[in-house]
């Protein structure tokens, strides 16, 4: 067969220079991670074809030269056949290739947040002043008995009669989704790291290890042990405030993962403790759960490595039997339960399974809620809701639904610059976030996007005090599982129905 | 129509109120004109849409039977009701509820009551052990859940509620209550906001010897429901006071905790406070809130709560609910206003605003003096 | 020393009295009448700490396991050596599926036969080079996604049989030594197979002296003939199997 380089594919978008503005200064070049700039002698060239609209450079033009449009040659409009359909053929027609990108899905699906209504006081309870009055957003992750034991001692007060299963603190709702070091650079963990700390939450470490650096923010980090076992030993396992075994995620449920070779530079590999060069290949299953009672064997493995000190984190992919697999999750012992819904992030996944596997977070977190209640064992685990959470009010409808707190991975990395370009697996982010390229990752400074993590999560935070005091309740734990305050628009009966929830105006 | 059951298309019933509690903690008894008078001062604090008083210490010649008050629509309902006692219990006595006609409550349901316990071969023993307390909870349950007509609204041993829709002072005069005699006294005046007022939905609601007079919407409703329903609490009614019955239910009698510490659950200190405590109180202290989160009545809110050892009033975290105690010999009194409790006691030993949530407490035939809650020292 | 008598005895507080022991200095351990325990020498540490275990142990034996030496003189169940850093396990009979997953160094001995999917997904890193012996036979996916160490697969009873199917697949690092020829064609076009030099002969035989003298069998028997060697064909199999979108 002959091979052809020729590709019908044309450049999405255009980085145009406005040439009486340009100073030549070379930024742009410097910039774009992806080689879409060179210099021509006298002026800036652009390759339209190697440009990803990631905003690079335009953000750090001095001049305002740069803009990035969108091509406007058209591929002729059909709504049956998308242009991102008949532009996929020609990619896997020119490569063989199953094709894969980075972040979650682009395709269209409902958001059920944006058809959730709160509700406030008015008259017959008070809203609270929460700028003035105490509003406590306080959370507790972890495994609770359904009762208290306590003892009366000589005095008459009341004392523990057994300790509490461990927790972990966390001073707002929110903790930082895995990403591994591989998958983002570690400059990157270090800002949520260093955020982490200032916080009072927690960061994740992903599959790929815990690197030195992030050795003295072991308060503020959970370790991932996933199917591959990177860097997983018992020092790993003792490191952090608790153990998360990840068997899927929300993007990808059902299938593993593939850090290429390439970017196993010595820092990752040392990290993840593999040659470097080689593929660090997460098998699609841990290979040493093939059943709930498996997943107990591992769950109990980790707690006994850490002498029953770490409160154990098992994250699922929402998919369809949810409610049933969470509630096998937590009578196999785990003490938190992270439920990635299908709109999540990945460093890399291919699309037929990012854009048509899974389900919504939301519906998921309203089912899971509810059969641990109709099962009388939601106090026994933590629920995390995770998969796209994009402001506050998603966060607060998501407590409302049932979770304990929420996770935020995409969110983080925007912080970070992320323009979601979605070409994360290419390792070639201009952000210096998804990239081991030195001269990129060397761009994101920890300590400036540590302090802007830091900003965005105490903002949401009071936007959840503004919310809870207009409620009318000063503590988070009021607001919980409550959905009572929640009303439902646009939405069917059966999409009602799976939240749990009343229609506005009933 | 008259309504004994909450038939409102409502996800709850909520309403503002007024409340008043006289206790003897000798036991001594009184008759029910000083509670009426109290809570009558509290006029303007209902709507004529729900009065009513719990009584206790006024059935002794019963006092090891359960006191069942039941209220019926029909008298099918009554039939219906009835059989299933009769399967059920040994039915010692039973009456109609003593009324009298007066012009202010000229619409109300068939009123009985019925002093029983349960068989000790009744059929649900086939299938389970259930401790008498647990099977006249699930009675109540099932005859208000399941039998349409019939609601009971009372169900404990040597107490009993009284109630209805209209003022307090009229629902007085209806049940007569000045012929009634007890050692604790709780009253109500209602003002519900989105319901018309309905017979059973009137407070003190009671469950066993739990009654509950409250003030206040509770702004957590949505996860305290969900949290006892969790716990096979049926949640019938879809009133606040329910939800607080039920949850010391839970808290006293099922987790076995000691009262104080339950009522700390309803409004339990902020974390401020918590982690300036001690080493062995702060880990109660968190881990009452990490177990019972989803328990704490977050939101306005007083109650009187009358159990068979005693009283208890409280308010909710920051206050957003009136409460005053005062205490005159063995007698203490507590009130929406003070007002009330000036009209039958004008001059007590002591007067004071409990702090916010921290209870006052007053049992039998312990100390004389009430253990005194956020009592400014003296 | 210390014996300790595990009849009837949880996980929790066996493993918790040989974490206590180990923690006031004591090196060498006899289980008794163990059977079924899960998680024994999970996450313990120390070169010199021995642990005889009379009867069946549970599954995840060793796992993550740093340092210590386990004997086992009965079969063993499954998930032995299970993501382990070091250490050794000795196994007298046969061993369950998945033997060694994602271990990383450290040696396990087996003696009989071992089940499905040994070595999956093991790994080198360093101057750590996991490595297990197996007497027997093995079950199919042998060396799954293997990344890294050394699997030795002996066949002692000399069976012409060799019943493993998707042998080796998606393997992309390590080495496999054989001690008997097999039709290369039915099995994994990931690998490619060669016959033993010098180098890899004086490589090897140090372990198996070691193992021969573990189990107390004469080393000339095993060592009688001649080995096979597998190795990837690359360490990025999968890198032509994407496209970026």
């Amino acid at each position: 067969m002959t091979k052809s380089s020729f590709s019908n594919i044309q450049s999405e978008y255009l980085a145009l220079i406005d040439h009486n503005k340009c100073v030549r200064c070379k930024r742009c070049i410097q910039n774009c991670g992806w080689g879409t700039y060179s210099f021509g002698g006298d002026k800036i060239l652009a390759d339209h074809s190697k440009c990803v609209a990631c905003g690079r450079c335009y953000t750090y033009c001095p001049e305002g030269a740069i803009s990035i449009v969108k091509n406007p040659t058209v591929i002729r409009e059909n709504a049956n056949w998308s242009e991102g359909l008949i532009k996929n053929i020609w990619r896997q027609s020119e490569t063989g290739g199953i094709v894969i990108s980075g972040m979650g899905t682009t395709f269209k699906y409902k958001k059920y947040f944006d058809h959730i209504l709160l509700d406030a006081c008015q008259v017959t309870n008070p809203s609270i002043d929460p700028l003035r009055e105490p509003m406590e957003l306080r959370t507790y992750l972890g495994k609770k008995p359904s009762r208290l034991d306590v003892d009366l001692d000589e005095n008459g007060e009341a004392v523990l009669k057994s300790k509490m299963p461990p927790q972990i603190e966390l001073q707002t709702p929110f903790i930082f989704g895995a990403m591994s070091y591989g998958s983002i650079s570690l400059n990157a963990q270090k800002a949520m790291a260093l955020a982490a700390r200032a916080l009072g939450i927690v960061m994740n470490t992903g599959e790929g290890g815990l690197h030195d650096d992030l050795v003295p923010f072991g308060k503020n980090i959970i370790v991932q042990v996933a199917s591959g076992r990177f860097g997983v030993h018992r020092d790993y396992l003792n490191s952090g405030v608790a153990v998360e075994i990840k068997i899927g995620q929300g993007a990808k449920p059902g299938i593993g993962g593939h850090l290429p070779g390439e970017k196993i530079g010595a820092d990752i590999s040392r990290t993840r403790m593999i040659p470097v060069g080689t593929d660090a290949i997460s098998p699609a299953p841990h290979h040493d759960i093939y059943s709930i009672e498996d997943l107990r064997q591992l769950i109990y493995a980790i707690k006994e490595a850490t002498d029953y000190e770490k409160p154990v984190s098992v994250k699922v992919a929402a998919v369809h039997n949810i409610a049933a697999i969470v509630s096998g999750i937590v009578r196999a012992g785990a003490d938190i339960v992270y439920i990635d819904g299908y709109t999540g992030g990945t460093g890399a996944a291919p699309n037929i399974i990012k854009d048509h596997v899974g389900i919504p977070i939301e519906l998921a977190l309203a089912q899971v809620d509810e059969r641990l209640r109709e099962e009388g064992i939601r106090n026994e685990a933590s629920i995390i809701a995770a998969g796209s959470i994009r402001s506050s009010a998603d966060a607060v409808k998501a407590i409302a639904l049932g979770a304990d707190a929420v996770a935020i991975g995409t969110a983080a990395l925007v912080v970070m610059g992320c323009h979601v370009c979605g070409k994360c697996n290419t390792g070639n982010c201009s952000w210096g976030i998804t990239t081991q390229r030195p001269e990129l990752v060397r761009r994101l400074d920890p300590e400036v996007y540590g302090e802007r993590l830091y900003n965005l999560i105490s903002a949401w935070s009071h936007e959840i005090q503004e919310v809870l005091g207009a409620m009318g309740v000063n503590s988070i734990e009021s607001l919980r599982g409550s959905r009572e305050r929640l009303r439902g628009v646009e939405l069917t009966d059966a999409e009602l129905k799976a939240l749990g929830i009343k229609h506005a105006g009933l | 129509m008259l309504r004994i059951k909450n038939k409102f298309n409502t996800e709850r019933d909520i309403s503002g109120c007024g409340l008043c509690g006289i206790i003897n903690a000798k036991r001594v008894k009184t008759n029910g004109s000083d509670i009426k008078k109290a809570i009558s001062i509290e006029h303007d604090r209902g709507n004529g849409l729900g009065g009513g008083f719990a009584v206790y210490g006024n059935y002794p010649d019963y006092a090891e039977l359960y006191a069942f008050h039941i209220m019926y629509d029909n008298l099918p309902a009554k039939t219906d009701v009835e059989e299933y006692l009769k399967n059920n219990f040994i039915i010692e006595k039973e009456e109609p509820i003593p009324t009298f006609m007066t012009s202010k409550i000229y619409d109300h349901p068939y009123l009985h009551r019925y002093f029983i316990k349960p068989k000790s071969d009744r059929p649900d023993k086939l299938f389970h052990e259930l401790g008498d307390d647990d099977f006249v909870v699930n009675s109540v349950m099932l005859i208000n859940q399941n039998y349409d007509g019939a609601y009971v609204f009372s169900s404990g041993k040597n107490m009993g509620a009284f109630k209805g829709v209209g003022y307090p002072e009229d629902i007085a005069d209806f049940y007569k209550l000045e012929e009634v005699e007890g050692y604790m006294w709780t009253a109500h005046n209602r003002f519900p906001t989105n319901t018309p007022g309905w017979w059973g939905g009137a407070h003190p609601f009671t469950l066993l010897d739990w009654s509950i007079v409250h003030n206040g919407e509770i702004s957590s409703y949505g996860i305290n429901k969900r949290y006892l329903e969790m716990y096979k609490y049926n949640l019938a009614l879809r009133t606040d006071t329910e939800v607080i019955t039920y949850i010391l239910d839970l808290l006293i009698r099922r987790h076995k905790l000691p009262v104080r510490l339950a009522l700390t659950v309803l409004a339990s200190p902020f974390y401020q406070k918590i982690d300036k405590m001690n080493g062995d109180k702060k880990e109660l202290f968190t881990a009452l809130r990490q177990i019972y989160g989803s328990a704490l009545l977050n939101g306005p809110f007083a109650i009187v709560f009358g159990y068979s050892n005693g009283m208890v009033a409280m308010n909710d975290r920051i206050k957003l609910r009136p409460l005053v105690a005062a205490a005159m010999g063995d007698f203490t009194y507590v009130a929406s206003e003070e007002a009330a409790i000036s009209a039958v006691c004008p001059s007590p030993d002591i007067v004071w605003s409990p702090k916010a949530g921290e209870p006052v407490i007053v049992e039998f035939e312990e100390k004389k003096i009430p253990q005194k809650g956020g009592l400014i020292s003296l | 020393m210390i014996t300790i008598d595990a009849a009837g005895m949880h996980y929790k507080e066996l493993n918790r009295l040989i974490r206590e022991g180990i923690g006031k200095g004591i090196k060498k351990f006899f289980l008794e009448n163990v059977n079924g325990q899960y998680y024994i020498g999970d996450g313990i540490k120390g070169d010199d700490v021995v642990i005889n275990i009379n009867g069946i142990p549970g599954n995840d034996l060793g796992v993550f396991m740093d340092g210590p030496t386990l004997i086992v003189n009965n079969n063993a169940q499954d998930n032995i050596g299970n993501t382990m850093n070091a250490g050794k396990i000795l196994i007298k009979g046969d061993a369950g599926d998945v033997v060694g997953y994602g271990m990383r160094g450290g040696k396990i001995y087996i003696l009989g036969n071992a089940g499905y999917r040994v070595g999956i997904h093991m790994k080198g890193y360093n101057e750590q080079l996991p490595i297990i012996i197996i007497g027997g036979e093995v079950g199919s996916f042998f060396a799954e996604y293997m990344a890294g160490g050394i699997i030795v697969l002996l066949g002692l009873n000399d069976s012409d049989e060799f019943d493993s199917e998707y042998f080796a697949s998606g393997m992309h690092g390590g080495t496999i030594y054989l001690r008997k020829k097999i039709d290369f064609s039915k099995y994994s076009k990931d690998v490619e197979l060669y016959e033993t030099d010098e180098n890899d002969m004086n490589f090897l035989k140090k372990y198996l002296i070691d193992y021969a003298d573990s189990f107390n069998i004469p080393s000339e028997e095993i060592m009688g003939k001649p080995f096979y060697k597998i190795v990837p064909s690359s360490a990025r199999p999968y890198a032509h199997l994407y496209t970026s979108a």
